[in-house]
């Protein structure tokens, strides 16, 4: 079962070509993390995919249309927003936005799905304090429960990790991980090779809008890969905590 | 549900206060008889021809000022957000004020709305071309912005030019809106835009709530936004045009009403737009009903009235915004 297939698949944004020649499938049960430098293409390549901003080639997300996407994919974008301040549980429920013909309310199996998310991410507790009251992490985790609220086989998150400590970092990325094992997938673009490398079950790296490489962490991360993409050195070590990843320099 | 079962009450109480209150001084009863089974005489005329319009009209107003005004806060995610911001209410004030320069307006009964109803089209049409089917909310709030400066400037140049003193107090007058002299006329003339207007914001519940997520989110979960964009733009477009229409320019209903009730809808702006539906006839037809109560003789204008009391509970809202931190 294929739950994202990109073909030849390329995106411009105002007539500049971001993105092309990509090709890569995303089976179940996978944690991919998406990695390049800033401006390679990976928020891009995110939206293009779900068909939230035009493309060339195919997407097998962006075919879909509107409301069946949204039964397909949850997707959590690298803003964190909350607009108003509605309870935590209300926050989550709106996960199950594509779920609810149209005027609907929620029925018991979307209610259940609440729950269960809020369960997942460990709100129950706090269900019905103030989404904005909260502090950055827990807001991360509401978010995260959103997606999870939407029940979809694969879940793409834009810099998830981004503005956490490391305690919230590491849990986020377990929690992807759990996903995975449970047989959904994980698309997630990363900053942090350290964490990419440890948690990610398969790296997808892109540099000047191309597909650079796509595989195990170890096969991936490279001298060569590293300072062609990158242009740092690094140390890499297998150990039984993993593969452990430490940026060390900048080549000029 | 016990928010909206308390509004429609209140709603329903003012409305009847609206038909019995008046400078005619009937007796309760009687003007009901009348107003139900009608007969011959002055009686009937009052409360059919006078007072049930001028209640109606209040509560068409202003529960789809409130409407709007929750819709374009939901829709921009700002608090500050008010149905005029689209710049509709500026130009249809425009085609009012040119409708009564020219003296369309005393030549034709039905001059004014017609005039400012176009007012307000050409406005909304400048919009749309100017801030795009797509893009994001500061392209529409810019675009809104232009559009009423410059509706306005060309309100205060027919006034500059004006031969007539006449002609331009009475403009001054009509800008501050009212819903005294209204007929069934009037009523029939904004009925259905205001209706399609609503049914149009009517539909937007579910997708305002997603965009609390922001729009990309809101799009990733099936919601069009190209859509929502052109829904909340000729919804708030045709019940605003048609309010400026009759009773001419009323503000601040759609500004506080959806601020003063959001905590009593958990913020969700989906319910929000309901509960200022009726939270917005119901501050209408109080003003209009202090217009009548407070100074009978001197024509109070509502207006005036909404922007008296809207101004300082506003100013109260933000002070108790800011001081729990929202």
């Amino acid at each position: 079962m294929t739950l994202l297939s990109l073909q030849d698949f390329g995106a411009a944004l105002r007539g500049r070509t971001i993105l092309r020649d990509v090709t890569l499938r995303v089976g179940p049960g996978e944690l991919v993390g998406i990695i390049g430098p800033n401006g390679a293409g990976k928020t891009t390549l995110m939206r293009a995919a779900l068909g939230l901003i035009p493309s060339s080639g195919s997407s097998s997300l962006a075919a879909l249309d509107a409301r069946a996407r949204g039964r397909s994919v949850a997707w959590m974008p690298q803003a964190r927003e909350i607009a108003w301040p509605v309870t935590v549980e209300t926050l989550v429920a709106l996960g199950r936005t594509p779920h609810l013909a149209g005027g609907a309310r929620m029925s018991d199996a979307d209610q259940h799905a609440v729950d269960t998310a809020l369960a997942q991410m460990d709100l129950t507790e706090m269900r019905g304090r103030t989404a904005t009251h909260l502090s950055g992490g827990e807001q991360a985790r509401v978010l995260i429960g959103r997606a999870l609220a939407q029940e979809t086989p694969l879940l793409m998150a834009d810099e998830p990790t981004a503005g956490l400590d490391p305690a919230h970092q590491i849990a986020t990325m377990q929690i992807f991980a759990e996903l995975a094992e449970a047989g959904k997938s994980v698309i997630v673009s990363l900053h942090d090779l350290g964490l990419a490398a440890r948690h990610c079950t398969r790296l997808i790296v892109i540099g000047d809008g191309a597909l650079r490489a796509d595989g195990l962490s170890e096969e991936v991360l490279t001298p060569a890969l590293l300072r062609d993409v990158f242009g740092i050195t690094a140390h890499l070590q297998r150990s039984d905590q993993g593969l452990i990843f430490q940026p060390l320099a900048v080549l000029s | 549900m016990r928010l909206f079962a308390t509004l429609a009450t209140l709603v329903v109480l003012l409305f009847v206060a609206a038909l019995l209150i008046g400078p005619a001084g009937i007796a309760p009863g009687t003007a009901l008889r009348a107003l139900i089974w009608g007969g011959d005489g002055p009686l009937t005329l009052v409360m059919r021809e006078i007072r049930l319009p001028r209640a109606l009209l209040a509560v068409m107003i202003g529960g789809s000022l409130g409407m709007a005004g929750a819709a374009m806060q939901g829709y921009l995610r700002n608090p500050l957000a008010d149905p005029g911001l689209i710049g509709v209410s500026s130009s249809a004030a425009l085609g009012a004020v040119l409708a009564i320069q020219t003296g369309l307006a005393a030549t034709f009964a039905f001059g004014l709305p017609i005039a400012a109803l176009s007012g307000a089209l050409i406005g909304v049409t400048l919009v749309l071309v100017l801030a795009g089917p797509r893009g994001g909310a500061l392209t529409l709030i810019l675009a809104g912005i232009a559009i009423s400066a410059l509706a306005g400037a060309l309100t205060a140049l027919v006034l500059n030019l004006s031969p007539n003193p006449f002609a331009a107090n009475e403009i001054v007058f009509w800008m501050m809106g009212s819903l005294s002299d209204r007929s069934m006329t009037h009523v029939w003339i904004a009925l259905p835009l205001i209706a399609v207007g609503s049914l149009l914001l009517m539909r937007l519940p579910r997708a305002l709530d997603a965009l609390t997520l922001g729009e990309d989110a809101a799009a990733a979960m099936g919601i069009n936004l190209i859509r929502l964009r052109l829904t909340v733009i000729f919804g708030t477009a045709a019940v605003v045009g048609a309010g400026v229409a009759v009773a001419g320019a009323i503000g601040f209903v759609g500004l506080v009403v959806p601020h003063l009730l959001r905590r009593y809808v958990g913020a969700r702006p989906g319910q929000l737009l309901w509960a200022s539906a009726l939270g917005g006839a119901a501050m209408l037809l109080t003003a209009d009903l202090a217009v009548r109560l407070i100074l009978p003789a001197r024509d109070l204008k509502l207006g005036v009235v909404t922007a008296l009391v809207g101004a300082p509970l506003f100013l109260h809202l933000i002070y108790r915004t800011r001081r729990e931190g929202l």
